[in-house]
């Protein structure tokens, strides 16, 4: 097993930058996650590991080898890297059973074909897939493929496995499976994962660390997921890892107030917030389950629900505050026993639960960009 | 430096040489003469002659004869194939599959066997429709009379339609049909949403493959040579053809050639950026990749009419002439009346063992084409290879030389490949089978490359990758992976470059030697020489190869559906 570290990496093809200068280190028997919105460039970063792309400067170890350096003009060939990969689309060789894809890096490996076959067969076992090994591909659902696929990539004990989006193609249920198949083989086999994914919730689900990232391929936050989803540096991590409210306040007669409307916000603030909202330095961002509505006048801060929709678990609402537009999530369980949902119209009071404080020049930097 | 340059090549680079060098050699330098030589004597512009050969009667002739067939052959070929698409993509006509299939086995005769078909059926004095009909009706001269323009232009419309069939018909089966269904919801009649929608819809499909005709027509020298040269009529392939025979190859008919081979070629090229406009304009995605159900029109009273009309024009351009060859290759003179003891397979063993003229020319033919088949598969597997996959700059350069072959018609490859192996550069091939084996290669690499390039865009990058990242080294990659999955390509290519090769006419004729005499020249100079029952014998064992060939093409490209 072994740590991958990228230093001062970038990317460019032709005049258009992908990777501006990079520098990271993911550790030993991590699990560690891209995630960035499409075309953000987290797909050439694993493939500037894998070797399937040149640098354009920059260095990468693989534990302590130096496999790609523009400075000392060194490149290690793929197949030099002892690396798994899992594809998108599976890549299966459509040619070959399951068990001739899965033995494939070890006939690669010139292993003695009795060892060969025992751990090929052992492999296959471990994704779930025994007594399916001499299906063609075509003969297997999408789920199996990537099994298959996923068995291939770890048959001969890769230092580090590289994912790309490998769960992408699979549809909400096996989705779940695959995830808790790799959070399992990784305990098994303590190798370093690399994952790709746009999907923030599989990256908080499977990750020890997460590197979320922008369009223009740089990195603006890394850390745990409860840190990721929990203490967002930016207005822009926030948005990306779910439904977000932004609400700008303002101070006037010794009240902070919703903006451009006539509800003061009834919150405790964190100590010097109050100074810098009186400064116009902050904004206000809460999750829509992190406010609570209530029927009665407890709450001084006022708002009219605009549309309802029921969502199975939980109800969503839109609700008028002023002249912003928040949306405000409910558990169904809580409703009822609060009574009657709310319907289109009503007025109601708000409770911020959990405010963060973001600068306002961020915020309206991520609407610039 | 250089060391670093050495350190750098890998597989990649290597085939990418390979491919460069490969295409310039074989197509690239032979144009590139054919113009030089037009264009310069002794390193100064070669106005005089220029001006000398296009202000000649006969050249000008020529031209305005191979303009006079390649538009009245788009224009048959056009309405013909719209017809027969719609009729086959659009219609509950009976038996469409059928019919579908039947459409296309003009496309696998070689038209100039089937002009030495037409010439015995319909030539004025011994044809033997011409002489039943004046026969019936007591005619003295004769009704028709296929050595003319028009009868050229029929005659390569019955073989070329196809182009136009196959395009069109493709286009409307996958063309959306919601498309239709929204104009039809909107209360438009089906007269109306076949003008506004359908016809602009399809017309892309319809110029692209019109453009083919036009190109294939403007420079095919089989039909013309059979049927034309006899009353004076020539087009320019025919003319070149003519210059060359008449001077025994003298360098100043070459040079003549090689002016009226550039004229082709700008032709070619112009034909080739209005389908490049064509297709350019027609990228609206109206076509889904998938086949729908379109909608169909009801034929009522007219399907059984129509269905046979249809029959009749398979039976007219493709039995009648088919049965002709075969009947009269097994008579035992020219002229006799079809009874069984006037044929025999006397003529089948004859050609085959006894005369040496065309036991040679078959031989010749069977290992020319084989050779110039598994080279071309080869090659093109390679250059397409490094069209489609490697991603390394110079790429373009690659994809422009990919596309000449596509282009040039064969009696300008004969020409360049002349110019360019005739010692001028230290190698003499000229009346060796090398030369025609080096123009079989530059003529037919168009189909390999593009049967392989199709092929290879169905291997995903990623499979490679994966084999790569497996432990498989460049190479093994290739081996283990990207060669087993485009098989099928490989011997669909092998084989649509052996079929035509087998028969080729229009190049050989002008690289032939007294000993490399191939079935297609052995064929032409056979009816030349008044020996129709042998041409005819000889034209029916290309058929049967042919057929056969077609049937293992098509084994071969369904297996590559059921595999993968």
């Amino acid at each position: 097993m072994a740590n991958v570290s990228l230093e001062k990496v970038s990317k460019t093809y032709g005049r258009h930058q992908v990777i501006p200068e990079l520098s990271i280190t993911i550790r030993d028997g991590e699990c560690f996650t891209f995630l960035g919105p499409s075309g953000c460039g987290k797909t050439v970063i694993l493939r500037l590991i894998a070797g399937f792309e040149r640098l354009t400067a920059g260095e990468i170890f693989i534990g302590d080898r130096l496999v790609s350096s523009v400075e000392k003009d060194v490149f290690l060939p793929p197949e030099a890297r002892k690396i798994g990969v899992v594809f998108q689309d599976y890549a299966v060789w459509p040619h070959k059973t399951a068990y001739e894809n899965v033995a494939y890096p070890l006939q690669m490996q010139k292993i003695p074909s009795a060892e060969a076959k025992e751990r090929t067969l052992a492999a296959i076992e471990q994704v779930n897939l025994g007594s399916l090994e001499n299906r063609l591909p075509f003969q297997l659902s999408g789920g199996q493929q990537q099994r298959v696929a996923l068995a291939r990539a770890l048959v001969s004990r890769p230092e580090i496995m590289l994912l790309d989006e490998p769960l992408s193609n699979l549809d909400a249920n096996l989705r779940e499976e695959m995830r808790f198949e790799i959070t399992a083989l990784r305990k098994q086999t303590g190798v370093t994962i690399l994952y790709v994914t746009h999907d923030q919730e599989v990256a908080l689900a499977i990750s020890d660390r997460i590197a979320v990232m922008d369009k223009t391929g740089r990195i603006r936050q890394i850390g745990p997921p409860d840190d990721i989803y929990e203490k967002p540096v930016n207005p822009f991590i926030f948005k990306f890892m779910g439904v977000s409210n932004f609400i700008p306040l303002e101070y006037r007669d010794g009240q902070v107030f919703i903006a451009e409307g006539d509800s003061p916000l009834s919150y405790s603030l964190p100590e010097g917030v109050l100074d810098r909202i009186r400064r116009h330095e902050l904004i206000a961002g809460c999750r829509p389950y992190d406010i609570e509505l209530t029927h009665d006048d407890s709450s001084p801060t006022r708002g009219i629900i605009k549309r309802v929709i029921f969502l199975g678990s939980t109800i969503d609402y839109r609700v008028a505050l002023g002249a912003q537009e928040i949306r405000v999530q409910q558990d169904v369980r809580d409703a009822g026993q609060g009574g009657i949902p709310f319907r289109d119209g009503d007025s109601v009071g708000l409770n911020f639960l959990n405010l963060k404080w973001f600068e306002n020049r961020d915020l309206n930097e991520e609407v610039e960009s | 430096m250089i060391r670093k340059l050495f350190e750098n090549f890998g597989i990649a680079e290597i085939l990418l040489v390979l491919s460069v060098l490969i295409l310039v050699i074989v197509v690239a330098v032979p144009i590139l003469l054919i113009l030089w030589t037009a264009l310069f004597v002794n390193g100064s512009l070669n106005t005089r002659d220029i001006l000398k050969t296009l202000s000649e009667p006969e050249t000008y002739m020529a031209l305005k004869n191979s303009l006079i067939i390649a538009a009245g052959v788009t224009f048959f070929s056009t309405i013909a194939g719209v017809f027969f698409a719609w009729l086959v993509a659009r219609t509950d006509l009976p038996f469409k599959e059928t019919m579908r299939v039947l459409f296309l086995i003009p496309f696998m005769l070689p038209p100039f066997i089937g002009a030495l078909a037409w010439k015995m059926l319909l030539s004025p004095r011994a044809g033997y429709i011409n002489k039943f009909l004046s026969d019936l009706f007591g005619l003295d001269g004769s009704l028709f009379n296929i050595y003319s323009l028009s009868g050229i232009i029929a005659v390569e419309t019955m073989y070329l339609f196809p182009f136009v069939f196959l395009q069109v018909a493709g286009a409307l089966e996958r063309m959306d049909p919601t498309l239709e269904e929204s104009a039809r919801i909107s209360g438009a009649g089906l007269l109306t949403i076949t003008r506004k929608i359908t016809l602009p819809l399809m017309t892309p499909s319809v110029a692209a493959g019109a453009l083919l005709v036009a190109l294939y027509s403007l420079a095919h020298f089989g039909v013309p040579a059979i049927l034309g040269t006899e009353r004076g009529i020539y087009n320019i392939p025919t003319k070149i053809y003519e210059q060359i025979y008449q001077s025994g190859g003298s360098f100043g008919s070459i040079r003549t050639a090689t002016i009226l081979s550039s004229i082709l070629l700008i032709a070619a090229g112009l034909i080739l950026y209005l389908q490049n406009l064509v297709l350019k304009a027609g990228r609206f995605q109206v076509i889904a990749g998938k086949s729908m159900r379109p909608m169909l029109l009801k034929l009522r009273g007219l399907r059984i009419p129509l269905l046979l009309f249809s029959i009749l024009y398979i039976f007219i351009t493709v039995i009648l002439p088919t049965a002709t060859i075969f009947l009269v290759g097994s008579l035992k003179t020219y002229g006799i009346s079809f009874t069984m003891e006037n044929m025999s397979l006397a003529n089948l063993k004859y050609i085959f063992f006894e005369w040496k003229m065309t036991k040679d020319a078959i031989w010749n033919s069977l290992y020319l084409a084989l050779g110039a088949a598994f080279v071309t598969m080869i090659t093109g597997t390679l250059i397409s290879y490094s069209i489609v996959k490697i991603k390394v700059r110079g790429r373009f350069i690659l994809e422009f030389l990919g596309l000449l072959p596509f282009s040039v018609p064969g009696t300008v490859i004969a020409i360049g490949v002349i110019l360019m192996w005739s010692g001028k550069f230290g190698i003499n091939l000229y009346n060796t089978a090398w030369i025609i084996f080096i123009a079989y290669i530059a003529r037919y690499m168009a189909f390999s490359l593009k049967s392989n390039s199709a092929a290879l865009e169905q291997v995903s990058d990623s499979l490679e990758e994966a084999a790569r990242a497996s432990g498989a080294t460049h190479w093994q990659s290739l081996k283990d992976i990207v060669i087993p999955l485009i098989k099928p390509g490989m011997v669909a290519a092998f084989f649509l470059v052996f079929l035509p090769a087998l028969r080729e006419l229009t190049t050989s004729i002008l690289l032939y030697g007294p000993k490399t005499r191939t079935i297609g020249v052995a064929i032409y100079a056979l009816n030349e020489d008044g020996e129709t029952v042998y041409a005819a014998t000889l034209a029916s064992v290309a058929l049967v190869i042919i057929i056969i060939g077609q049937i293992v093409i098509k084994r071969v490209t369904r297996s590559r559906i059921e595999g993968i």
